[in-house]
C-alpha cells in the first residue's frame, strides 16, 4: 500500500477512533471497513473485476457468518440492521458509477450488474439463515471447500490464468492477453484464513456466538485486512465490545506504533528495497561478497516491510480501541528454528499449528506402527509446505517450504541429542551456544530467503555465487 | 507524568516547521558532497543519469555535487597522473554502451603515457542532453578536480540558441549559470522560461525533497552499481538510428542560406574556454552518421541537413583558428553501421575507432613516449 492510502486509513481510525466508543460502535467499523474494503482494491485489468472482488469478499463473509451462526443468532434483530447497512452501503458504492468524479481506483460497473452477484449472495444468505436449525457438518465442509478452492485458484498460476481468460470471455476482453496475475484479490489470503477458522472452530463447537455485524467487522476490519494479523474472534471480541483502551491512551500508544511501523515500511524497507535480493540483481551480481549483501538486505527488507505494516495495523487498531495480536516478536534473534517461528508472522503460524499440525501429528500418531522421527519429518515437512503453498502454489514457495520443514526437523533432531550433552554448562557457553545457535538460525532464514525471492533455477544459480563458486 | 497526544503532536509540528525554514537558509545552488561513492563503492566511471532506476541503479538528478561526488574523478589525484577530462553529450557518456566500451575506457585501455612519463587516465564527464551551456556547468565542476587536459566533444546540435536551457541539468541549476555569466561574458537571460528559480517555499526542506530524495536514491543505487557494474539498461534490441528521411533541409528555424551567426550559442564555445583558465582544453567535432539512405542528398541523417552541417563545421574551423584554439574534425570517421540508436551513439566498435583517432591527434599535440 503507498503511504497515501495508509494515511486515509488513519484518518478513518482517528475519526473512528473518536465516533465509535459507545453505541452503534459495531455499525460504524462496520461501514467503514466496508466502504474501505472497496476503496483499497488495486484497479485490475478485468473489467469490472476491481468491484467484484470486495463485493465477493463481503458475500463469503456474510455467508460464512450464516453458516456458523447459530439459529437463535441469526434471528437476532441485529441481523436485520448489518444485512440492511451492508445492502445500502454497496448499493450506494456502486451507485457512485453516476457521480461525475471517481471514488473508487476505477468506475463500478453498471448498477444491473452490481444487482446480480448482490442478489445471488442475499439469496443464498436468505437461504442459510431462515433454516431453524444449526448447519450440517456436510454444509460447513462445503462451505470450507468453497473457500479452500478460490484460494487455489488464486494461488496456482495455472487456474489464475483459466480463470483470467473465463473472465475475459465473459466480459468481452480479449483472453489471450489474459495473464496468471490478472487476478489479484485483496486481502484473500488473510480473509479465508479467518473464515476457515470460525468454520473450523464451529464444527469443533468453540466458536462463540458472535453476531452479522461483529462477525463483519472482525473479518473486514480494515487496518489488518491486507497483511494481518489474523486474529482470533473470540479474542478481537472482547476489543469490539468493549475498547480496550481510553480514548487517550489507545492515541499515544497506538500513535507510536503508526509511527514506528510507517518508519519501518517506508523508510527502513522500502530503502533496502532497492538493493534487496531480485531475479535481475541475481543474475547481474559479479562476487560472492555483493550477494550476500543482497541476500542480507532482501532479509531484512521483508522483515522490516511486514512487521511494519503489522505496526500500523496494531496501531490503528489502538486508535478503534481494538488490540490486534503481535504478528513479529525479534524473529531474527531466536537462537533455533522452532523459536524463529513462534516469533515469525506469528498469527499465521498459530493458525497452522492449531488446525493443520497438530490435528495432523495427533493423526500420525494413532498409527503406532511409525518411529517418532518419521512423525516428526512427516508433519513438520506437511505443514511447511502448507505454509508455502499460502504463498504460492508455484515450485519456489514450495521448496522455501520444505527448507524450512527440513530445517525444523533436523534442529528438533539435534535439540534433542545436544540438550542432555550440554545441560551443565557453564552461563558463558550457555551465552556462547547462544549467539552461534542465533547466527546459524537467521543464516538459516536468510539462505531460506533464497527460494522466496527467485525462481528455482535462478535460486541454484544464486547459490552458487553465494559460495564463491560461480561469479 | 500524564502526556497530553495533543501537546506532543503539536511539539513535533511545530519543531519541524522550524527545521523546514532552517534549511532554507542555505543558497540555491549548494549540494551535497557527502557520498558512499569512492569510500564503501567504487566511484561511477560516468555521470549519474538514468530514467528507469530499478533496472539500472542510476538516475538523473540536477545536483552537480552529489554527481561529481558519484563520478570516481572525486578522488585524490596521483602524482604519477596525467588527468584528461572528456566532456561531451550522450555521445561519450555512452548511451548503449557498458562502462568498458565508453570512449574513455578504450582509451584508459590503450595505457598511454605523456612525454612526462604520467600516465594519461581518461575520465568521462560526458552527460546525454545536448547543449553546450549544459557542458560549461560540467566543465566548472571538472575543473576542481586537476586536469591536466580537457577534451571538448561537440557537435552542431548542441549549439542552437533555443537548445541551450533546456536540459533539465541547466534550467534546475541557474544560480551557476549567472555565476558562470558574470565570469566568463556568457549570454544569460535570467527571464528565460525555462530557468527554475526556487522561491522561498520550494527552499525548504519540504520544497527540497526531490533533491534529498534523489541524493539517498543515488547512495542507495551506488551500493547495487558496486557489486553488479550496472550503470545502465542495456535492452537486447533498440530502434535503429535513422537512415531514410523526407526532403526536409531545415535546421530548427533556419533554412538553407540562413547564417548560423545568430542562431548558435558561439559564446557559450568561447565561456567554455575562458572557464578552462590555464587548463589546456581542445575541441572536437565528434562523428555523425552519414546516411547513404532516402534523400541523404538533403541531409546527414536526422539531426543535420547538409547545408548546416557544412556550414557549422567551416565556421568552428575558422573559429578555432581566430582564437587559436587546438581543433580536430572527426565528423565522417566513422561508417554509418557503426551507429546504434542516434545519429551520435556509437557502437563498441565505433568507439575503437574514434579512441584510436583521439590517441593520434593527442599525440600530434603533447608528443609520444
Amino acid at each position: 500500500m503507498a503511504i497515501e492510502q495508509i494515511l486515509v486509513l488513519a484518518a478513518f481510525a482517528f475519526v473512528l477512533g473518536i465516533l465509535a466508543r459507545g453505541r452503534g460502535r459495531v455499525y460504524w467499523l462496520l461501514a467503514a471497513s466496508i466502504l474501505l474494503v472497496f476503496w483499497m482494491q488495486s484497479p485490475l485489468p478485468l473489467r469490472g473485476l476491481d468491484f467484484f472482488l470486495p463485493l465477493f469478499s463481503i458475500g463469503l463473509v456474510v455467508l460464512s457468518w450464516a453458516l456458523t451462526a447459530t439459529p437463535e443468532t441469526r434471528r437476532a434483530p441485529e441481523t436485520r440492521v448489518s444485512a440492511a447497512l451492508i445492502l445500502l452501503l454497496i448499493l450506494g458504492i456502486a451507485a457512485t458509477r453516476y457521480l461525475p468524479f471517481d471514488i473508487l481506483p476505477s468506475r463500478p460497473p453498471s448498477i444491473e450488474q452490481s444487482l446480480l452477484p448482490l442478489a445471488g449472495f442475499s439469496l443464498a444468505a436468505w437461504i442459510l439463515v431462515r433454516r431453524k436449525t444449526a448447519a450440517s457438518p456436510l454444509l460447513l465442509w462445503t462451505g470450507f471447500g468453497v473457500l479452500i478452492a478460490v484460494f487455489l485458484v488464486l494461488k496456482t498460476p495455472a487456474l489464475s490464468l483459466a480463470a483470467s481468460r473465463l473472465w475475459r470471455l465473459w466480459r468481452g476482453q480479449n483472453p489471450a492477453l489474459a495473464a496468471a496475475t490478472d487476478i489479484r484479490w485483496l486481502g484473500y489470503s488473510y480473509l479465508a484464513f479467518r473464515l476457515l477458522h470460525t468454520i473450523r472452530d464451529r464444527q469443533t463447537r468453540r466458536l462463540p456466538d458472535v453476531t452479522l455485524g461483529e462477525y463483519a467487522v472482525y473479518a473486514l476490519f480494515f487496518p489488518a485486512f491486507t497483511a494481518g494479523p489474523i486474529e482470533r474472534i473470540e479474542r478481537f471480541l472482547r476489543g469490539l465490545r468493549e475498547p480496550a483502551r481510553t480514548l487517550e491512551e489507545g492515541f499515544l500508544e497506538g500513535g507510536e506504533r503508526v509511527a514506528v511501523g510507517l518508519f519501518k515500511k517506508f523508510v527502513v524497507a522500502d530503502t533496502l528495497a532497492m538493493i534487496a535480493l531480485n531475479p535481475l540483481s541475481a543474475g547481474q551480481v559479479r562476487a560472492a561478497g555483493g550477494a550476500w549483501i543482497l541476500l542480507y538486505a532482501y532479509a531484512f527488507q521483508i522483515y522490516f516491510d511486514f512487521s511494519g505494516y503489522t505496526d500500523i495495523a496494531i496501531g490503528l487498531g489502538e486508535w478503534m480501541g481494538i488490540v490486534l495480536p503481535e504478528n513479529f516478536k525479534q524473529p531474527y534473534r531466536q537462537p533455533n528454528l522452532t523459536l524463529f517461528w513462534n516469533n515469525w508472522h506469528m498469527t499465521l503460524t498459530q493458525w497452522f499449528r492449531a488446525y493443520f499440525f497438530n490435528p495432523f501429528a495427533r493423526a500420525l500418531r494413532s498409527h503406532r506402527k511409525l518411529p517418532t522421527w518419521t512423525m516428526i519429518l512427516l508433519s513438520q515437512m506437511a505443514t511447511m509446505l502448507l505454509i508455502g503453498a499460502w504463498h504460492g502454489m508455484t515450485g519456489h514457495f514450495l521448496l522455501w517450504g520444505a527448507w524450512h520443514g527440513l530445517g525444523l526437523f533436523v534442529q528438533n533432531r539435534w535439540s534433542a541429542w545436544v540438550k542432555p550433552r550440554v545441560a551443565n554448562t557453564s552461563p558463558r557457553t550457555a551465552r556462547l551456544l547462544s549467539l552461534g545457535g542465533i547466527l546459524l538460525t537467521f543464516h538459516f532464514v536468510a539462505l531460506g530467503w533464497v527460494w522466496f525471492a527467485l525462481p528455482a533455477p535462478e535460486a541454484w544459480q544464486f547459490f552458487l555465487k553465494l559460495g564463491g563458486i560461480r561469479g | 507524568m500524564k502526556i497530553s497526544p495533543a501537546r506532543v503532536v503539536l511539539k513535533a509540528i511545530l519543531l519541524f516547521l522550524l527545521f523546514d525554514i532552517a534549511v532554507a537558509a542555505i543558497p540555491p545552488g549548494k549540494g551535497c558532497r557527502i557520498s558512499i561513492y569512492n569510500h564503501l563503492v567504487p566511484g561511477r566511471e560516468r555521470l549519474p543519469f538514468g530514467e528507469n532506476p530499478d533496472v539500472s541503479y542510476n538516475l538523473s538528478l540536477f545536483d552537480l555535487d552529489a554527481m561529481f561526488a558519484a563520478h570516481e574523478i572525486d578522488s585524490p589525484k596521483p602524482p604519477s597522473e596525467f588527468r584528461v577530462i572528456l566532456l561531451g553529450d550522450s555521445s561519450i557518456w555512452g548511451t548503449l554502451l557498458r562502462p568498458e566500451e565508453t570512449l574513455a575506457a578504450r582509451l584508459n585501455a590503450l595505457n598511454l603515457r605523456a612525454p612526462d612519463g604520467r600516465a594519461l587516465r581518461f575520465y568521462n564527464v560526458g552527460y546525454p542532453t545536448i547543449s553546450l551551456t549544459k557542458d560549461l556547468l560540467l566543465l566548472q565542476e571538472a575543473r576542481r578536480y586537476s586536469p591536466d587536459l580537457i577534451l571538448w566533444f561537440v557537435t552542431l546540435e548542441a549549439f542552437p540558441n533555443d537548445k541551450q536551457y533546456t536540459p533539465p541539468l541547466v534550467s534546475h541549476n541557474a544560480a551557476r549559470l549567472r555565476a558562470l555569466s558574470e565570469t566568463c561574458a556568457l549570454e544569460y537571460d535570467e527571464n528565460d522560461p525555462a530557468l527554475v528559480h526556487p522561491d522561498f517555499w520550494a527552499r525548504t526542506f519540504l520544497g527540497r525533497r526531490r533533491a534529498w530524495a534523489d541524493w539517498y536514491r543515488l547512495q542507495m543505487y551506488g551500493i547495487l552499481w558496486g557489486i553488479t557494474g550496472v550503470d545502465q539498461m542495456y535492452p537486447q534490441t533498440y530502434e535503429a538510428a535513422k537512415t531514410d528521411f523526407d526532403a526536409d533541409p531545415s535546421f530548427h528555424d533556419l533554412q538553407p542560406g540562413d547564417s548560423l551567426r545568430d542562431s548558435l550559442a558561439w559564446d557559450a564555445l568561447r565561456a567554455g574556454f575562458c572557464l578552462a583558465g590555464d587548463t589546456p582544453m581542445w575541441l572536437i567535432n565528434e562523428p555523425i552518421l552519414i546516411s547513404d539512405g532516402e534523400n541523404s542528398d538533403i541531409r546527414y541523417d536526422y539531426f543535420y541537413p547538409r547545408w548546416a552541417y557544412d556550414s557549422y563545421r567551416q565556421r568552428l574551423a575558422e573559429t578555432s583558428t581566430q582564437n587559436g584554439w587546438v581543433y580536430a574534425d572527426f565528423w565522417n570517421l566513422v561508417p554509418m553501421d557503426e551507429f546504434t540508436n542516434s545519429a551520435v551513439h556509437l557502437t563498441p566498435k565505433g568507439e575503437t575507432l574514434l579512441a584510436d583517432a583521439v590517441k593520434d591527434f593527442l599525440f600530434e599535440h603533447i608528443g609520444e613516449r
